[in-house]
């Protein structure tokens, strides 16, 4: 059975590089919030270290005994893991290089979309401007109001047979 | 009969073997263009056959040889295969429809020779997703296809783009952090992420170390589907992308999402502790995505919020934790990626024609054009729910099975379901009335729609109609998908037949040279 009493610098570090990267990812400028991916991914690896155990000798038959072999199997998904941020890596840097060129400054922009909803939503205006409520005309809310009744009479009939309002 | 586990692999290897073939062949788009076509044909016919063989027992394949919890599997049962055979054909039309668009707008728009590469990776990355038995290979696939959508999503680097794109690629980096610090947490305390195994040694876990996992997993897996609050990031980042782009983004990546929550659910945490609060955010991500996508006045974003909205539907189905809702959530899974990825593509062809998508500005499209209207009116009534399409069959099925649960909670959710159904049908009919039947208030540019284009979505919106017309057979297939996810042992049984291993070479049978 291995030993599975986590190594308390490692807890204690882990922690520490998840505070600072969820701080970090917090932040509006992009290179921030990549040092702060950096430092998460980072933390992820090291929690893998803990999930294997304590550690022993190269786990290679033959070498040790099977008891004091270390744990291949997350060092091996931390080795995929690592590859991946790095990639992630590439890629946010770049990104945050194309902002900057394109902008001056490679900050996380707001949605224009969504501002102009708030502001629509501010000034209690309709998302969507319709003919019947743009013209002083009668509105279809009014329209539906007005009577109508045929069996009266008293409602005048226009040349082409329609209702005069 | 030789055996035909040597299927189950080639969904992923056909596109990524096509997507390097692509890469090398950068300078020549026509040799591009038919590598693509051929590979993702392929993987259709070869989901489709696993679709007919998994039905019969699930197919497992322990790559390399080597055996099952160490060596990672890759798992055909029938959830799988239908959720790969829809994603193929979906990836195929959306492939042959972004064609007929760079033929029509001339290569030198858009950077061709990334787009090809690109889209077979994300295609690979999907299929990895859907098929892996394995936690950390379903990792990775997730990695593969976000990897690829942030390309697609950033493709060209425009400044709107970009915007849209560093609010995506932030949100999916933490969610794959999330995810990663789950499946470590999941190796400590079980010693495997074999999906197999893991649901034998689960349950011997301590409750509360099992209830964290479950939480971590959904939280990761809910950022990826689009849950509410977890949300917020897919409305404004999915309207910015190319027409195709956006719609198979819509189609499929929320659904690999999905995807993960059943097979988690079902598979790893089969006593659905967390389904009350999986059905109050089924209920409010129904409800806010409907209520956002009123306001909007664009089809695209109005689109993405409707998107949200029935992310919804699928996750009260799998929170009702019965045989019932989950035939009618794999169901609803089909039927939305089909039609969602018909809707963004006809929200593609309306900005072709018109120039814009923005509600303000388009009108008279019914008499302008009336193919594009066909087209748009048909998956619009069939999301929205109207009898007799797909949706309706959907949401009855979802529904029919609320009430046979019957809680309070669950028959809240058929009312919040009925009601999101309602609104969806009045945010499409308004768009509807905007886009189609409105006097234009300008001169629209009428762009000739090549019939390339028009081809797919067509076919896609008859494929949407054929889930309505084989609803009986498809109905029963989810039927025995569910079933199988309930029992669970077909899956164990299948990837660990003496119920420690898998087939292929294991430690213990191999020789030790001293």
């Amino acid at each position: 059975m291995i030993d599975m009493s986590p190594n308390l610098v490692l807890v204690v570090v882990i922690a520490a590089l998840f505070t600072v990267g969820v701080y970090l990812l917090l932040e509006r400028s992009l290179s921030r919030v990549l040092v702060g991916v950096i430092l998460l991914g980072n933390g992820a690896n090291l929690l893998f270290l803990v999930a294997g155990g304590a550690a022993g000798r190269p786990p290679i038959l033959g070498q040790a005994p099977v008891a004091e072999m270390s744990d291949p199997l997350p060092q091996a998904m931390v080795l995929t893991a690592i590859v991946i941020t790095l990639g992630m890596t590439a890629f946010l840097l770049a990104m945050a290089y194309r902002s900057w060129q394109l902008h001056g400054h490679d900050e996380v922009q707001d949605d224009v979309e969504d501002r102009r909803i708030a502001r629509l939503a501010a000034r209690d205006e309709r998302a969507f401007l319709d003919t019947d409520t743009e013209e002083s005309m009668a509105s279809l809310d009014e329209e539906a109001a007005e009577s109508r009744d045929e069996t009266s009479g008293v409602v005048p009939v226009a040349p082409d047979g329609g209702t005069v309002p | 009969m030789s055996d035909p586990v040597w299927l189950v692999p080639l969904p992923v290897v056909v596109p990524l073997l096509a997507s390097g073939l692509t890469l090398a062949l950068y300078r020549r788009p026509q040799a591009q263009r038919a590598i693509s076509v051929v590979a993702l044909s392929i993987v259709l016919a070869v989901s489709a056959t696993l679709l007919v063989l998994a039905d019969a027992g699930p197919l497992v394949i322990d790559i390399g040889g080597w055996a099952a919890p160490v060596g990672i599997d890759l798992v055909a049962d029938r959830l799988s295969a239908l959720m790969l055979t829809v994603s193929s054909a979906v990836t195929l039309c959306v492939l042959l429809y972004s064609l007929a668009q760079g033929e029509a707008d001339g290569d030198e728009v858009a950077p061709v020779s990334i787009y090809h590469p690109t889209y077979l990776v994300l295609v690979a990355g999907v299929a990895n997703a859907f098929l892996s038995g394995d936690l950390f290979n379903l990792y990775v696939g997730f990695e593969i296809l976000l990897a690829a959508s942030y390309v697609l999503l950033t493709l060209g680097g425009t400044g709107e783009r970009i915007r849209a794109g560093s609010i995506y690629v932030v949100v999916a980096l933490l969610s794959s952090v999330l995810f990663l610090v789950a499946i470590a947490l999941v190796y400590a305390s079980t010693g495997t992420v074999n999906l197999a195994q893991l649901a034998v040694r689960l349950p011997q876990v301590d409750p509360d170390v099992r209830l964290l996992l479950q939480v971590m997993l959904l939280l990761a897996f809910g950022i990826k589907a689009a849950i509410f609050p977890l949300s917020a990031w897919l409305p404004d980042s999915y309207p910015t992308a190319p027409a195709p782009v956006t719609a198979v983004f819509a189609g499929l990546l929320t659904k690999v999402g999905v995807y993960a929550i059943i097979r988690t659910q079902t598979l790893l945490f089969p006593d659905g502790r967390l389904d009350d609060v999986l059905m109050w955010a089924a209920l409010a991500t129904m409800v806010v995505g409907i209520l956002g996508a009123v306001a909007q006045d664009d089809i695209k974003r109005l689109l993405s919020f409707t998107l949200v909205s029935h992310i919804g539907f699928m996750i009260f189905g799998i929170a009702l934790s019965s045989h019932l809702g989950w035939t009618a959530a794999i169901y609803y899974v089909v039927h939305h990626i089909t039609v969602q990825t018909a809707l963004f593509l006809v929200a593609g062809l309306i900005e072709r024609w018109g120039g814009t998508t923005s509600l303000d500005r388009l009108g008279g499209l019914a008499k302008l054009a009336p193919v594009l209207a066909i087209l748009f009116f048909v998956p619009a009534m069939n999301l929205a729910g109207v009898p007799p399409l797909s949706g309706f069959l959907g949401k009855v099925g979802l529904l029919q099975a609320g009430v046979a649960v019957g809680t309070p909670l669950a028959l809240v959710l058929v009312v919040g379901s009925a009601l999101t159904s309602l609104l969806t049908l009045y945010a499409l009919i308004k768009a509807w009335n905007k886009a189609f039947w409105q006097t234009p208030p300008a001169e629209l540019p009428a762009t000739h729609i090549p019939l390339g284009m028009v081809g797919p979505t067509a076919a896609l919106v008859a494929f949407g109609l054929a889930l309505t017309v084989f609803a009986g057979p498809l109905y029963a297939y989810t039927g025995r998908a569910a079933t199988a996810l309930q029992e669970r042992t077909p899956y164990i049984d299948a990837v660990l037949p003496d119920g420690l291993r898998g087939e292929g070479v294991s430690a213990d049978l191999a020789e030790v040279t001293p």
